[in-house]
């Protein structure tokens, strides 16, 4: 029973974790499925995460907050589709510069306005934060192990955006293999000429798709400093953009792989908090930094060795341009 | 639909104040009882200090195909381009039927019943022939309803017009020529009056070609107007009604194509009078100097592409080895220059054994093994760097170009020069980056690299392949004097007639094994085409 119920914490825990790699993971998908290398992941996550933290703290609604996620975020994106898509830049370095730049402005304004040492003041007013939503009964299931606690614990129990990011995969396989959009998502990041030549703008397209990505960055930054935590602290999100790109190649730039890659690396972070502490026979007490560092060593290991081959959209990282 | 008829009102209506419309609308209808197809009138375009398009004025009868040819350079692709709204003409101006239109993209050329088969074509590899097919005119923002609806019409006009493709298939898993007809049907679904092909029987065999040509008249038949851009001569004298001749970017005939000759083209085409068969004696082949035997060469993924082959190459004699490209000819190419190592077999040198040598290219120029690879651009020259620097890629490291540690940049400058003057590349300048030069000169200088090191054997892929005429006459005959010098020539290439033309022996090859030898005295392009395709002819290596 033990072992039992450790094990449905440790799944609860995955999904938490897998959240905003999920989001970030999707939105990278809808970029780089346009031709767009997406390195900027990590830095519109963390300008949307200080944004929502700041205006939530502020106006004291989470959802203001999310909004002022978004909209940084999408802001950030147009700055790497600008730099790429109209004056068909560099992709790998406009990624990189985004990400540093508000790498180092986040905690400066933070300064700023909060004179906190570069942190948002703590989320603890009504409202402030997108906070867990128990189901039906979830109290009483409880009181069953099973099923009771794998619904009490699994499925009720977590915030708002764990439920939108869920709703959001099939919904992603939805637009990219079922609709007009996704068609020519996928034609313009093979072939952008063959969509020129059909007669579809190709940085139209490709406006649409930095923009959705910043769009989900916009909600996985949110929901690291107004529903993981409560508040923003410098370089929250950790290097989880970087990881959703792995996570985004693991899964071979679809949707449901994605998933499963999101879900594995989430479970072994989630695994690793667990271990923590624990002695294993003939090693003794494994080492905090070891078991941290488990998810980026399983991600070096994935990618490197079982992945197998994964194929990228063909014209990813080439500007398009009509004379060549 | 919606949209493509949107698009359609938009481009015929008059665009704010545009002065052509209002002439338009005065001249249309009168005078002509059918007017062309498709008219350009003084069409001109500059790119920077290059005048692409000098003055272009051109009719397109309806119901007929229409010849355009001209070298690399001539400025064919930018009219097309221009005529497909890629770009836009600096002045001039494009009737439809009659009618002015404003082309200022590609939709707006579709719009107007403009279609393109583009020499490199215009698919997504990894979608199936119909998502490429209603690619832009899904009929909806669902999928579902839309591919029914196009499913219906596409069998359809493969009813109509011969045009059997599987809709369900993946098109990189297509022949070449059957993308090709999915680029036709692209531009026939979407309603297009007139359709434009640019080079399309680059990549053909000579029956693919012939199909081609068969639907081409069936499209003609159908009152469709054709523009078939090439630099085939034999193409434009079999199949068209009437030819344009460009060069340097402006029209230079504009005839009936029975009225004219292919040398007459060929003159107009260059500017002087050239040589349309290589001029060569016969062969006089001397010792064997590169042995193959049984030699098996993989691809990248491990697939067998060459299967065991065996031939010999004399001194003294050019051998061909023709082929539809994709067939092993390139893998056999780069083991032989020791750019694959081969899984199988054996390839000597005289008495020496490359392969278990285990020599690299540098080691096999060393011993006499030049190689002119078959993709210029990638494999033969680095494109940024200067010509001279090209110039002595693979011998960079022959004591005449070192000096100690040091390049000995004023030896690499005159050879280069000297290179340059001996097989007139132009502008002759070494310092000029090589990106800058036309595809005949970088080949020249390619050429000029390899024969310069003196090799006994030189092995050439596509010796003028994107090369013009006036290029190719010097080609070949620097070839011929290689031979007759009793070197030992292998040469790989697309082109039949070039094979037919320069080929002492042709090996024809299919599926990654030597089919049958031909002597190009007893071969033509029929028979050599049904071998290529995989019938098997007599007297197999």
């Amino acid at each position: 029973m033990e072992t039992y119920t450790l094990i449905v914490l440790l799944l609860a825990a995955t999904l938490r974790v897998a959240a905003p790699l999920l989001l970030a993971a999707l939105a990278g998908m809808f970029s780089e499925r346009s031709g767009i290398i997406d390195l900027g992941l990590e830095g519109k996550m963390l300008g949307a995460s200080f944004a929502a933290a700041a205006v939530s703290a502020v106006t004291g609604s989470a959802w203001l907050g999310l909004g002022a996620g978004i909209v940084t975020a999408v802001a950030l994106a147009l700055i790497i589709g600008f730099a790429c898509i109209t004056h068909r830049g560099n992709q790998v370095v406009a990624g990189m510069a985004v990400t540093i730049m508000v790498a180092g402005l986040a905690p400066t304004l933070g300064l700023a306005w909060f004179n906190l040492g570069g942190q948002t003041p703590q989320l603890d007013g009504p409202g402030q934060r997108f906070t867990a939503i128990s189901w039906p009964w979830a109290q009483a299931a409880r009181e069953a192990p099973f099923p009771g606690l794998l619904y009490a614990e699994l499925l009720s129990g977590h915030n708002l955006i764990v439920y939108f990011t869920l709703i959001l995969v099939p919904l992603s396989a939805w637009v990219l293999y079922r609709t007009r959009f996704g068609l020519r998502l996928r034609a313009v990041g093979e072939n952008p000429l063959a969509v020129d030549t059909a007669g579809i703008s190709v940085n139209a397209l490709r406006y649409q798709a930095v923009i959705i990505s910043g769009v989900l960055c916009g909600v996985a930054g949110t929901y690291l400093s107004t529903a993981a935590s409560s508040g923003f602290v410098r370089d929250m999100t950790a290097g989880k953009g970087y990881l959703a790109l792995a996570a985004l190649i693991f899964g071979k730039w679809r949707p449901w792989p994605t998933l499963g890659a999101c879900l594995l690396f989430a479970f072994t972070d989630a695994l690793a908090v667990r271990l923590q502490g624990v002695t294993l026979p003939g090693v003794g007490v494994i080492p905090v930094q070891f078991i941290l560092a488990l998810p980026y060593v399983l991600t070096v290991l994935l990618l490197a060795g079982f992945v197998g081959k994964a194929v990228a959209p063909k014209a990813i990282g080439v500007p398009y341009s009509k004379e060549k | 639909m919606i949209g493509v008829l949107r698009a359609r009102l938009r481009s015929n209506g008059c665009e704010s104040g545009h002065e052509a419309c209002n002439e338009m609308s005065m001249t249309a209808p009168s005078t002509h009882s059918a007017p062309p197809a498709l008219e350009l009138r003084a069409i001109d375009k500059r790119f920077g200090a290059v005048h692409a398009n000098r003055a272009i004025s051109l009719a397109v009868a309806k119901g007929s195909i229409h010849g355009l040819i001209g070298e690399n350079g001539a400025g064919k692709s930018t009219l097309m381009n221009i005529i497909y709204g890629f770009h836009q003409a600096d002045a001039g101006e494009i009737l439809v039927n009659g009618r002015a239109v404003a082309i200022d993209s590609p939709q707006a050329a579709i719009a107007a019943g403009i279609g393109m088969v583009h020499q490199h074509f215009m698919l997504v590899e990894n979608f199936t022939v119909l998502e490429n097919v209603v690619l832009g005119i899904e009929g909806g923002r669902l999928l579902a309803q839309g591919l029914a609806a196009a499913r219906t019409e596409l069998e359809r006009l493969a009813r109509d017009y011969g045009l059997d493709v599987p809709l369900e298939t993946v098109v990189s898993e297509l022949p070449v020529g059957l993308q090709q007809r999915v680029e036709i049907l692209k531009a026939l679904y979407r309603r297009a009056e007139i359709l434009i092909l640019d080079e399309p029987t680059a990549v053909l065999t000579p029956q693919e070609a012939d199909q081609l040509f068969r639907l081409l008249a069936r499209l003609r038949e159908q009152g469709k107007s054709v523009i078939l851009v090439t630099h085939k001569l034999r193409e434009i004298m079999a199949v068209t009604d009437r030819v344009t001749v460009m060069r340097q970017g402006a029209v230079v005939a504009a005839v009936p194509t029975r009225e004219t000759s292919l040398r007459d083209l060929a003159e107009r085409m260059v500017g002087r009078a050239v040589l349309l068969q290589v001029a060569k004696g016969p062969a006089r082949p001397g010792a064997p100097l590169l042995t193959v035997q049984d030699l098996e060469v993989r691809d990248d993924r491990g697939v067998p592409r060459v299967k065991g082959v065996n031939f010999e190459l004399h001194a003294g004699e050019i051998v061909g080895i023709a082929g539809v490209a994709g067939n092993g000819q390139s893998e056999l190419l780069e083991a032989c220059a020791g750019i694959r190592s081969p899984s199988r077999g054996e390839i000597r040198l005289q008495d020496r054994d490359l392969v278990r040598e285990g020599l690299d290219p540098c080691a096999r120029r060393r011993l006499g093994l030049a190689h002119v690879p078959e993709d210029r651009l990638h494999m033969g020259l680095v494109t940024s760097f200067a010509a001279q620097a090209n110039a002595i890629l693979g011998y960079h490291d022959r004591p005449a170009y070192n000096r100690g540690v040091a390049t000995n940049r004023a030896a690499i400058l005159a050879g280069c020069e000297e290179k340059m003057a001996a097989y007139d590349v132009r502008p002759p300048n070494p310092r000029l980056r090589i990106s800058a030069f036309s595809g005949g000169n970088q080949q020249k200088l390619v050429l000029a690299r390899e024969i310069g090191a003196d090799p006994s054997v030189l092995l050439i892929g596509q010796p003028t392949r994107g090369v013009d005429i006036g290029a190719i006459e010097f080609i070949h005959k620097k070839l011929v004097a290689l031979r007759d010098a009793g070197k030992a020539l292998l040469i790989v290439s697309v082109e039949l007639e070039e094979i037919l033309g320069l080929a002492d022996r042709i090996l024809v090859i299919n599926g990654g094994e030597i089919i049958g030898e031909v002597a190009p005295a007893d071969a033509t392009e029929q028979k050599l085409g049904l071998m290529m395709a995989g019938v098997r002819g007599e007297g197999g290596a």
